[in-house]
């Protein structure tokens, strides 16, 4: 190298950051996204709406659209909003959509999708959450690198009461009882809000120290306490009696997630039949069905499935959906 | 190409010579290595900008997995940077080991490609990637204080940690060009970060030289360093007391993430303003790095550094204290970049000196070793604090620590260069 003079030195510089160049600049020619597709008129004489009635909502290609609920692998009907998740009940949507190309926002819409409210949000949107009688609303994101771990990930998770407009934007701010204990620590992250019919009571995950907790909550009191540990996305079922969880085989994450149910009465666990790992906070289609968001191993989405008894076997609901919601 | 002309041995006291003039530049070779870190930072930080965004929406990651990815082997990496600085000294190739570490980087980037949605095969190409940057900063500060003069040492840290935070400003918005440019493909900001890389091995192969020329310290007739005479390194006064202070000093401070976190708590700011508290840190990291650098080689490195964490403690008692407000928060931030602009490279200026030669890297690669290790313990200790006492007293308690930490360090420092100490050792 040394018999090499400076100016054949930043020649073969200059040569490389052009062959370099045109390697990266091919590549992206090639893996570049085809403009996107305008949002497919609605199919059929009818505009999704909200409104109660026979029918489950979730995402296909990154827009909100339903389907029969006696037929969810059949025709649906697709709207022009753009969501990453969405929720309904009782006439009230959330949905967490891009506001620009690195920021996220939190809308809260009326039976005919019509904007309510928008909130911006930090992060990358994860879980979206409605009560029953649509009043409260929560939403869950991931924020990175503001974790201590300097390189680690931390979640958000907000409450909006749609009737008082008060907002709580980070569960952090609660005081928290740990077995029976005030506790407080830096690395207090919550995910997965569920919420009970008083519409001021709800069930979250909260995960400090490496343990990762079943909490109840008081909105008006700004409180949660725990309950017991290793229960992930807990989703309260329609008669109150029982949560659906995402629960860590062996309490090991990296094991992946058992979708199992807690008997809130009785703190028994029942196992679904659904063996594949499930990263999702199901959703309650009556009282006695969970569906649930599974990925094929490119990362498509498929809307599955399951008695909620540990009896039966899965069943693929929507083909090519995400973010299931029954319309109640 | 090459300004300067070292023509006296390195481990000279940095306060014995006569100032040179000509040496108001620095030299080439710390222009090379300054470039290749500052390509090599845009291609790290345009992948750590992009992968959150990757794991979480491109695969639908959870964020625990994300835990998972972030299982940092710290006891390995720590490993791997003393063995790597010994082999680097042993057979006097501190440019190949350097360039390994930087070759190894830019393949993690290609591995991002390969690894799909397996958590296992990200993790591993993450741990990669760390390994690579383990390994190549003690070489690459090693072939700096070889190839700078003593008593430019400190101007020649502060250029390269300048040029270094250059990249790192520009990485993210690099990444956010191509992701603007090819829409939501992430694969594309990996390619491009990889061809940087790639560019900036290049870079270093072509441009970085092994030595200057004419240094007799480690010339082709001297023996090999043994594994012996490297431990040997630990048996001598001056660098125990260095590692000493180092990681002594690495335990008062309690981390980014810590300072952020308290900051946007007590300033109520709104979440989405959080990713600035860090621009507005290295911002004033990038501007102040040359000149307390210069400053160092006017005044001394050891005041400087103190100068440092001085700023450091101020930066506690203002997270701790009354003052709040936009004036504030700037003042904060300003501070804090200030801290790291006076300590990074002009700790290791300091520490270059007192190691000799032929057993730089490994001594560099101790330093930051020690200063990597009390930094974990830091951050446990702090969050044990902040569960304990709250937020507020456990800033105040880490204040008072760097008070603590810093008349340690004086009084560790102040003389390592006396020949024989009369003090008997405590």
């Amino acid at each position: 190298m040394s018999a090499m003079s400076t100016r054949a030195k930043l020649g073969v510089v200059a040569a490389s950051a052009v062959l370099l160049a045109s390697v990266a600049a091919g590549y992206a020619a090639i893996a570049a996204e085809p403009a996107r597709t305008p949002p497919p008129a609605a199919a059929g004489d009818q505009a999704v709406t909200l409104a109660p009635g026979p029918r489950l909502l979730a995402i296909t290609d990154r827009y909100v659209s339903s389907v029969a609920t006696a037929d969810p692998a059949g025709p649906r009907t697709v709207s022009g909003l753009e969501c990453l998740r969405v929720y309904a009940a009782a006439g009230t949507g959330v949905c967490l959509r891009p506001e620009t190309a690195w920021s996220y926002q939190v809308v809260v819409l009326d039976a005919a999708l019509h904007q309510k409210r928008t909130l911006s949000v930090p992060g990358l949107p994860n879980r979206a959450r409605v009560s029953a009688s649509g009043r409260m609303v929560s939403w869950t994101t991931f924020v990175g690198g503001d974790s201590y771990t300097a390189s680690g990930f931390s979640t958000r998770t907000g409450i909006l009461d749609t009737v008082t407009g008060a907002t709580v934007t980070s569960l952090e701010e609660f005081a928290i009882t740990r077995d029976g204990r005030g506790y407080r620590s830096p690395d207090v992250n919550y995910w997965g809000v569920t919420f009970t019919a008083d519409d001021n009571h709800f069930y979250a995950t909260m995960a400090t120290g490496g343990e990762r907790y079943l909490v109840r909550g008081d909105v008006a009191a700004r409180t949660v306490e725990t309950m017991r540990t290793n229960v992930e996305c807990p989703s309260l079922s329609p008669d109150g009696t029982r949560i659906a969880f995402k629960e860590a085989i062996d309490a090991d994450p990296t094991k992946g997630w058992r979708l199992s149910v807690l008997d809130l009465a009785s703190g028994r666990v029942t196992a679904t039949a659904e063996t594949t790992s499930v990263d999702d906070q199901a959703a309650w289609l009556d009282d006695a069905t969970l569906a649930y968001t599974l990925r094929q191993s490119d990362g498509r989405p498929d809307v599955f499935s399951v008695p909620a008894d540990g009896s039966g076997t899965p069943r693929l609901l929507i083909p090519g959906a995400e973010s299931p919601s029954p319309l109640t | 190409m090459y300004l300067s002309s070292v023509s006296r041995p390195v481990s000279d006291p940095p306060d014995a010579g006569p100032r040179r003039r000509r040496l108001a530049l620095v030299s080439g070779n710390v222009v090379a290595l300054g470039t290749v870190s500052l390509i090599t930072d845009i291609s790290a930080e345009m992948v750590a900008a992009v992968l959150p965004l990757y794991l979480v929406l491109g695969l639908q990651l959870s964020p625990v997995a994300f835990g998972v990815l972030d299982g940092v082997h710290t006891g390995a990496t720590a490993l791997l940077r003393v063995v790597g600085g010994f082999v680097a000294d042993r057979f006097r190739r501190r440019k190949l080991v350097a360039g390994v570490g930087y070759a190894l980087s830019a393949v993690a980037k290609l591995g991002l490609l390969l690894a799909g949605r397996s958590v296992p095969a990200i993790g591993a190409v993450i741990t990669v990637d760390r390994l690579g940057k383990g390994v190549r900063s003690a070489p690459r500060d090693a072939l700096i204080t070889l190839s700078t003069p003593p008593e430019a040492l400190g101007r020649a840290f502060g250029v390269h940690r300048a040029m270094d935070s250059v990249g790192a400003f520009l990485g993210p918005l690099a990444a956010f060009a191509v992701l603007l440019v090819v829409g939501q493909s992430y694969d594309a900001v990996f390619v491009t970060s990889f061809c940087l890389a790639a560019l900036a091995v290049v870079v270093l192969v072509l441009f970085v030289r092994e030595r200057p020329t004419g240094t007799a310290a480690d010339g082709p007739d001297e023996p090999r360093v043994s594994v012996r005479e490297a431990f040997g390194l630990l048996r001598s006064r001056p660098t125990r007391r260095l590692l000493l202070a180092a990681t002594m000093l690495g335990l008062a401070t309690i981390g980014d993430g810590f300072v952020y976190l308290v900051l946007q708590r007590r300033e109520d700011l709104g979440l989405r303003w959080f990713p600035l508290l860090a621009v507005g840190t290295s911002l004033a990291y990038l501007v102040l790095a040359a000149p307390l650098g210069v400053l160092a080689d006017r005044i001394g490195r050891l005041p400087v550094v103190v100068g440092g964490y001085v700023a450091l403690g101020a930066t506690y008692l203002l997270l701790s204290g009354p003052a709040h407000g936009w004036p504030a928060l700037a003042l904060t931030l300003a501070l804090y970049g200030a801290f790291y602009a006076a300590t990074d490279g002009v700790l290791i200026a300091l520490a270059g000196p007192v190691l000799p030669p032929r057993l730089r890297t490994t001594g560099i690669a101790l330093v930051q070793t020690g200063q990597a290790l009390a930094y974990l313990v830091s951050s446990v200790l702090f969050g044990l604090a902040w569960q304990a006492w709250g937020p507020q007293t456990a800033v105040r308690v880490a204040a008072v620590a760097v008070v603590g930490v810093l008349v340690v360090t004086v009084l560790l420092l102040a003389s390592p260069f006396r020949p024989a100490p009369r003090k008997v050792s405590p």
